[in-house]
């Protein structure tokens, strides 16, 4: 099909519009459905994500906040403790840190604490990641962060589909569930497969096969690394390209997997290297399959900076597609 | 239910073994807890009873309540079971809690008793949040915000303060004024020392009350959440308390002179409202006698009961760390 008729049918749309369907069939499918944060109404979404949500279903179930994270967090998961389904969005992930404390000490903690008495059934969208030249208050990667919390779900969708199909099973999730949306993925448009209606929520998928090579990744990098793939195989190389999706609870399985077949490795994440989500999968991979493994792992990470402003620098700050290439090949022992 | 509180012979003597109970109960854990029964962090009520049970009186079955981690009280006064309570604070599996939360994180689910929260100012948010289910849900219920003056130096409190309002939202706040968070006196800690204030800058209903008196505490809370009820917002009970032991098992109490406790006791609710139920005939030497029987049996039945629990087996260590399901 051309671009063209997709689109009228429906099935071509960016990842913006994706998130969009999905709140908006998440909202029709459950009453007790609602979604609240900052500029979601009136103003149709800090990355325009919720426009013409606020006429189609009113202010109860489209709430503006005013700019107070950990009040209206902690609301989101007071609400769910007494039987509602709230889907809160939080701008950008740096704010949450303000809400850091309801995530932690509360929406992570109560079900355990109680004894299993309360469940935490809540979703907390937030966008992501650097590529906008937002400098570094708005551009960070916590995702890896957030995986560290046990009691929480961790999700990030890197395609159009996910995008389209992740929320629905996230909120019907008993279990908090953290969806961090890239910012630079928002603009990104694909075709969905009518084939398709869901996703699942708890495995990684590998996104193109390949026999020589892992590349583990997630988000925004999974398109770089698509692309590097594509240039590897011109090179004779063939990567595999798993995304991992599910940050928390890690799909060992299908890592292990693949890396098994593969016996190289080189992971690519936007977060800091130390103390990453890449250093987990990392030390996971040593642990289990450190004889599987030909060659040393190899890592593709944002440089330890907050990331800047300047345009130059904020793409010398990021895992690019030279260095994901490079690092594959030194794995097949090429330079 | 009626304004205010109807105070005959059964309802005098009905605050008064309430408050015993919470008193009693927490002679008995300070104990328990120097026997070692009881470990990790303890923080009593003493001296601060009637507010919980002058505000639970304004309760209802389908009304919730958030906690501090000064919680017991709330607990007792909201008829959670003593046993369940006291063998939480022996970390067992009949606990309340599992044995998972301890002394401070006391939760029932079928009393809708959402958890004594540790983190001062932390339980605001959630109360918002249940109230705001309420409010969506029309159930009517309301939502019983406990939480210390040092909530007042939080962000959360504030943020709190102005959503509740903003949204008219079914929430009682109580602020249990016992002038020092921790060690920190008011007067050190807040340029307006006068708590309702703040509260009242949001534009919702707010006074100061004499929380050392239970009468007085029942009348402003039934007063309160009839407000609430009838669809006009949260409301503010600054309640003027006295916390006559230590703040934990760990505080030499440097922060205040033996002269001022010596002063606050003398205000001590209890003996007080002893007192004037006997001054009133309402309490006679066999009512007396009978109420302590009564306390004291269900002390010692709690204890037992805490005594023969068992241990969660470590295997389920990691049991609802992720739920399965959301329970009904």
């Amino acid at each position: 099909m051309r671009a063209a008729e997709q689109l009228a049918q429906g099935l071509r749309m960016t990842y913006r519009e994706a998130c969009r369907q999905a709140i908006r069939e998440a909202l029709n499918d459950d009453p007790r459905a609602f979604l609240m944060g900052e500029d979601v109404g009136l103003y149709g979404g800090c990355y325009a994500v919720t426009k013409g949500l606020l006429e189609e279903f009113g202010p109860e179930r489209i709430r503006d906040t005013p700019l107070a994270e950990s009040a209206f967090v902690g609301a989101g998961i007071g609400a769910a403790l007494a039987g509602m389904r709230p889907i809160v969005e939080i701008m950008t992930c740096n704010f949450s840190l303000l809400a850091l404390d309801q995530i932690m000490n509360n929406a992570a903690t109560i079900p355990h604490m109680s004894g299993g008495q309360f469940a935490v059934p809540l979703v907390i969208r937030m966008a992501t990641g650097a590529g906008r030249q937002l400098a570094a208050q708005h551009s960070h990667s916590l995702e890896g962060w957030y995986a560290h919390i046990p009691g929480l779900k961790v999700l990030a969708p890197g395609t159009v589909e996910d995008a389209r199909y992740m929320l629905k099973p996230a909120l019907a999730d008993p279990n908090p569930v953290l969806i961090f949306e890239h910012i630079v993925l928002y603009n990104a448009e694909d075709e969905l497969d009518p084939a398709v209606t869901s996703v699942d929520i708890s495995s990684a998928k590998v996104r193109r096969e390949g026999r020589d090579v892992t590349i583990l990744t997630y988000g925004n990098s999974l398109p770089k690394s698509l692309e590097a793939a594509e240039t590897l195989a011109g090179e004779g190389i063939e990567a595999e390209v798993v995304d991992l999706r599910v940050l928390r609870p890690l799909d060992d399985a299908t890592i292990f997997d693949s890396v098994t077949r593969t016996r190289r490795c080189v992971i690519v994440d936007e977060g800091w290297k130390s103390g990453s989500i890449s250093a987990e999968i990392g030390a996971r991979l040593v642990e289990e399959r450190f004889f599987e493994l030909d060659a040393p792992l190899r890592r593709v990470c944002s440089r330890e900076v907050p990331i800047p402003y300047a345009g130059h620098l904020e793409e010398a700050a990021l895992p690019q597609l030279p260095q994901i290439v490079e690092a594959a090949r030194s794995l097949m022992g090429r330079k | 239910m009626s304004e205010k509180p109807h105070l005959d012979r059964a309802h005098g003597q009905h605050l008064f073994k309430e408050m015993l109970r919470i008193r009693r109960f927490e002679a008995r854990c300070a104990e328990l807890y120097q026997a070692q029964k009881i470990r990790g962090f303890l923080h009593l009520y003493d001296g601060e009873e009637a507010v919980a049970v002058g505000i639970m009186q304004a309760l209802e079955e389908r009304d919730a309540v958030v906690a501090t981690y000064r919680d017991h009280g709330h607990a007792i006064a909201r008829g959670i079971a003593m046993g369940p309570l006291m063998a939480e604070m022996y970390g067992m599996l009949e606990g309340c809690s599992r044995g998972r939360g301890g002394s401070m994180h006391f939760f029932d689910r079928s009393k809708r008793f959402y958890g004594g929260n540790a983190i001062v100012g932390g339980g605001l948010p959630l109360a918002i949040g249940v109230a705001l289910a309420d409010k969506d849900l029309r159930s009517g219920a309301v939502t019983a915000c406990f939480f210390g003056e040092g909530a007042a130096g939080e962000g959360e409190f504030h943020e709190c303060m102005n959503l509740a309002e903003l949204w008219q939202l079914p929430v009682l706040f109580v602020c249990e004024n016992n002038l020092y968070a921790m060690g920190m006196p008011l007067e050190y800690a807040e340029a307006e020392t006068d708590i309702y204030r703040k509260a009242s800058a949001y534009r919702m209903p707010a006074e100061a009350i004499d929380g050392m008196a239970p009468i007085a505490v029942e009348a402003a809370a039934r007063r309160a959440v009839e407000s609430i009820r009838t669809g006009n917002g949260p409301y503010f009970l600054e309640c003027r308390t006295y916390r006559f032991r230590a703040h934990s098992m760990f505080d030499a109490q440097l922060y205040r002179t033996k002269e001022e406790v010596a002063l606050w006791k003398a205000r001590d609710p209890l003996s007080r409202m002893q007192a004037w139920l006997q001054e009133s005939h309402m309490l006679s030497s066999d009512d007396l006698a009978r109420i302590d029987g009564e306390v004291e049996a269900e002390i010692d039945e709690a204890v037992a009961f805490a005594e023969a629990g068992t241990w969660e087996p470590v295997e389920d260590l990691e049991r609802f760390v992720l739920m399965d399901e959301v329970p009904e």
